[in-house]
């Protein structure tokens, strides 16, 4: 029974140089130089900058969008888990992302003002509500979460892939609309409505309070959140259950006769991706110092989708690259090139709007001509363009 | 000696097999409680549904049957988007996300067709005839958009994996909202209706023309549909790629001819669609097709996906509930409209994937 184990351990080794360079832990020097260098260079440098050049990063690069975008890669992450690797198309990503959302809203506020209990919070002990610490809440959601990743994983588990994709959809449709509607539930205030809880408490780290606009140690936790997603990626990738994830992504029925747990292995996928969804709402909630039910729209799901699809899906380092752009793009490129283009021309063309043309085009495009990423995965790549070699083509392209 | 391990061997290959049969006997009893239990929980459910019915009908009769006309005008319209999914899915399998957004898309066209173009904003002989000739019109247009979006987005994919086609039909529904919004405004736009805007009472039930209009238009489509798909050559072309897209080209069926033809007929009963929404409701905006698209797929879910008939049983079935659900006294509300919706779609998917009328599915190898 020993044999195949062996097999499978030795075929992973013996992969392609992305995997290689990047193998286990290597990375994480790479990651801590380029990350204390950013950090340096924001919390220190920029401010001894002459001013053109000061400005010139506010205008293109503000801190407040390096801390969104790292948020975005948490989730980009945790949707890279079920779509890349195990190949779940899961079109319903923002019900995570909202519900990690309002674990902070309800564990870190005055929202629920009947109570009063504290735990390592910064807030002053009188204050009403429940208020506990970041790392705490941090935990309780991405376990709630990963609970609700099962729970909507479970019954999908039968379906086939777009099948699957319709119901995720559906998930992540019902989950905002239920916190949006979520007033008057029989009487009970779930969710504060439309008008979101706000403001949420300020993170606590060494007895320091981090207010809203402490960017550079707040970049540092979510860098270190993201590294976290990293390694969980990486090493979940490398062992049993990642390599049944990817038996399942490109054959279920092989992986299934070979003795892959396929319910096992989707649940886990899912719980895994809805972990980080959790964590990358709950560090949300605290970037933006609020949730708000009008912001989980369907769009985030197909954003985050394009992030994956954009730096190949299955390649962790493929997915941070795209999430990193895509996030840099929709929150401060595209406004800020609109700006300078009208400005410098005297048009006044509405850019932020043709986000909808562009996320359009990338999944189009991506699909079409690099339907394995800009940082393809090797397997993945093999999979995607199997179809193109075989012989018995309907359409004849 | 010799025969101890043989017998040794028999005996084994017996407790083997008394041990596989006990196994089967586990399994399938295990398969049963699991079907004793979907079937409960779908009896209790539906259960559930009637009580509620049956409770809103003693309640207000009027209302009840007021909201049921209003539900069943809007199942009309799902019918025409739902079949449109209904045909792709059929001849590809694919789910075509865009799909909604065209509907959308033809409800802008008829908008500036009639209003914009030709002025029309009354009710009047000139304004019906400007209707007929945007129906045309419009199915026109978005049967042409249907096909290139196929010939140009889809068609080379139509051997990639599953994964490939649905994210690409994901950008073409973002694409066409992009038109949307250059097109019509980022916001809702109201329209004036050449339809006449009155309603008859029968028995304290309200009914508008409108809705008289609805089933006037839709009604011939779907026969004219119906006859092409069963009647002529190009049905059977159709109904041959659907079954086997391989076999239909050794028989010398065109197959990319037919697939374009199917997303044509799609696309100009969702253009239909469209301008009716347009003209019965006054309203257009870039993200309606969303919304609509998922309910209309909800439907054809329902009927039994690549089920034609199916397709229309199960939209006015949808239409209905989430008129009800909107109208009745005691219901959760038009705030909860669409989770409503969706709840069926999820427990459809649980426990019937394959709809009322659809035939159990195979699993392909």
């Amino acid at each position: 029974m020993k044999i195949p184990s062996i097999k499978f351990k030795k075929a992973g080794k013996s992969k392609k140089q992305i995997d290689k360079v990047f193998d286990q832990s290597k990375w994480i020097r790479g990651f801590t130089i380029v990350t204390v260098a950013i950090w340096v260079f924001y919390a220190f440098i920029v401010d001894l900058l002459p001013y053109v050049i000061a400005s010139f990063f506010q205008k293109w690069l503000p801190a407040s969008t390096v801390n969104e975008s790292l948020v975005w890669v948490i989730c980009a992450l945790g949707l890279n888990i079920v779509v890349g690797y195990a190949g779940l198309l899961d079109l319903g990503f923002v019900a995570f992302w909202a519900i990690g959302g309002y674990c902070a809203g309800w564990f870190m506020s005055d929202f629920f003002y009947q109570v009063n209990i504290h735990f390592g919070s910064m807030a002053p002990a009188e204050q009403p509500g429940i208020h506990l610490s970041f790392w705490a809440v941090l935990f309780i959601g991405a376990l709630v979460c990963a609970a609700f990743g099962v729970i909507i994983g479970a019954p999908t588990l039968r379906l086939k892939s777009d099948y699957l994709a319709l119901v995720t959809l559906g998930f992540g449709e019902i989950i905002p609309q239920v916190f949006y509607n979520g007033e008057n539930i029989g009487g009970f205030n779930l969710s504060n409505g439309s008008k979101g809880i706000s403001p949420v408490d300020n993170i606590g780290l060494f007895g320091k309070k981090l207010g809203p606009f402490d960017l550079d140690w707040k970049y540092l936790i979510f860098v270190c959140l993201a590294a976290l997603m990293v390694f969980i990626s990486l090493r979940i990738r490398s062992g049993r259950l990642g390599r049944a994830w990817l038996a399942i992504r490109e054959d279920e029925l092989a992986a299934s006769m070979m003795g892959v747990p396929l319910m096992r292995s989707k649940l886990a996928a899912y719980a895994v991706g809805a972990f980080s969804g959790g964590i990358g709402g709950v560090a949300f909630a605290t970037h933006v110092n609020g949730v708000f039910a009008d912001r989980f729209s369907f769009s985030i799901s197909i954003i985050l989708l394009a992030m994956v699809v954009l730096g190949g899906m299955g390649n962790v380092w493929g997915v941070i690259v795209g999430a990193l752009s895509i996030a840099w793009v929709n929150t401060t490129g595209l406004p800020a090139f609109g700006e300078t283009v009208n400005s410098a021309l005297g048009t006044n063309i509405n850019f932020p709007s043709y986000n909808f043309l562009l996320f359009g085009g990338i999944l189009i495009f991506m699909m079409l001509y690099k339907r394995e990423g800009l940082l393809p995965e090797s397997r993945l790549k093999q999979i995607m363009h199997e179809a193109d070699d075989s012989t018995s083509n309907i359409g004849g392209h | 000696m010799e025969s101890a391990p043989v017998s040794h061997s028999i005996d084994r290959d017996l407790l083997d097999k008394k041990k596989g049969v006990e196994e089967m006997a586990k399994t399938s009893s295990r398969f049963s409680t699991r079907l004793l239990i979907e079937r409960s929980a779908a009896s209790i459910i539906i259960g559930l549904v009637f009580f509620w019915l049956a409770v809103n009908i003693v309640k207000s009769p009027s209302q009840f049957f007021q909201a049921s006309v209003i539900g069943i005008g809007n199942g009309v319209l799902y019918a025409l988007i739902a079949l449109g999914y209904t045909l792709v899915y059929g001849i590809i399998e694919l789910i075509n996300f865009a799909h909604g957004d065209l509907f959308m898309l033809g409800g802008v066209f008829a908008a500036t067709f009639i209003s914009v173009w030709f002025g029309q904003d009354t009710p009047s002989s000139t304004g019906y005839g400007v209707f007929f000739l945007c129906l045309i019109a419009v199915m026109g247009f978005c049967a042409t958009i249907n096909v290139a979006i196929e010939r140009f987005a889809y068609r080379k994919l139509r051997k990639a994996p599953k994964l490939a086609p649905l994210i690409t039909a994901v950008g073409v529904s973002f694409i066409i909202q992009f038109i949307g919004i250059r097109w019509n405004g980022s916001g809702p736009k109201t329209w004036d209706s050449v339809l006449p805007a009155g309603e008859f009472v029968i028995s304290g039930v309200h009914i508008p023309y409108t809705t008289i209009i609805s089933f006037v238009v839709t009604i011939p489509l779907l026969i004219l549909m119906t006859f092409i798909v069963t009647k002529t050559r190009r049905g059977k072309a159709m109904r041959a790629t659907a079954q086997d897209a391989d076999a239909a080209r050794l028989m010398g069926i065109d197959v990319n001819k037919t697939i374009a033809f199917t997303f044509a007929l799609g696309g100009a009963l969702a253009g239909a669609a469209g301008l009716l929404f347009q003209q019965t409701r006054g309203v257009t905006n870039y993200n309606l097709g969303y919304q609509l698209g998922l309910i209309a797929f909800t439907s054809a879910v329902l009927g039994g996906i690549g089920n034609l008939s199916g397709a229309v049983l199960g939209a006015i079935l949808i239409g209905l509930i989430q008129g009800l659900n909107d109208g009745l006294p005691i219901g959760l509300g038009q705030q909860w409209s669409q989770t409503v919706v969706f709840t069926i779609l999820i427990l459809l998917m649980v426990f019937r994937p394959t709809g009322l009328l659809g035939k159990p599915m195979v699993e392909k190898v």
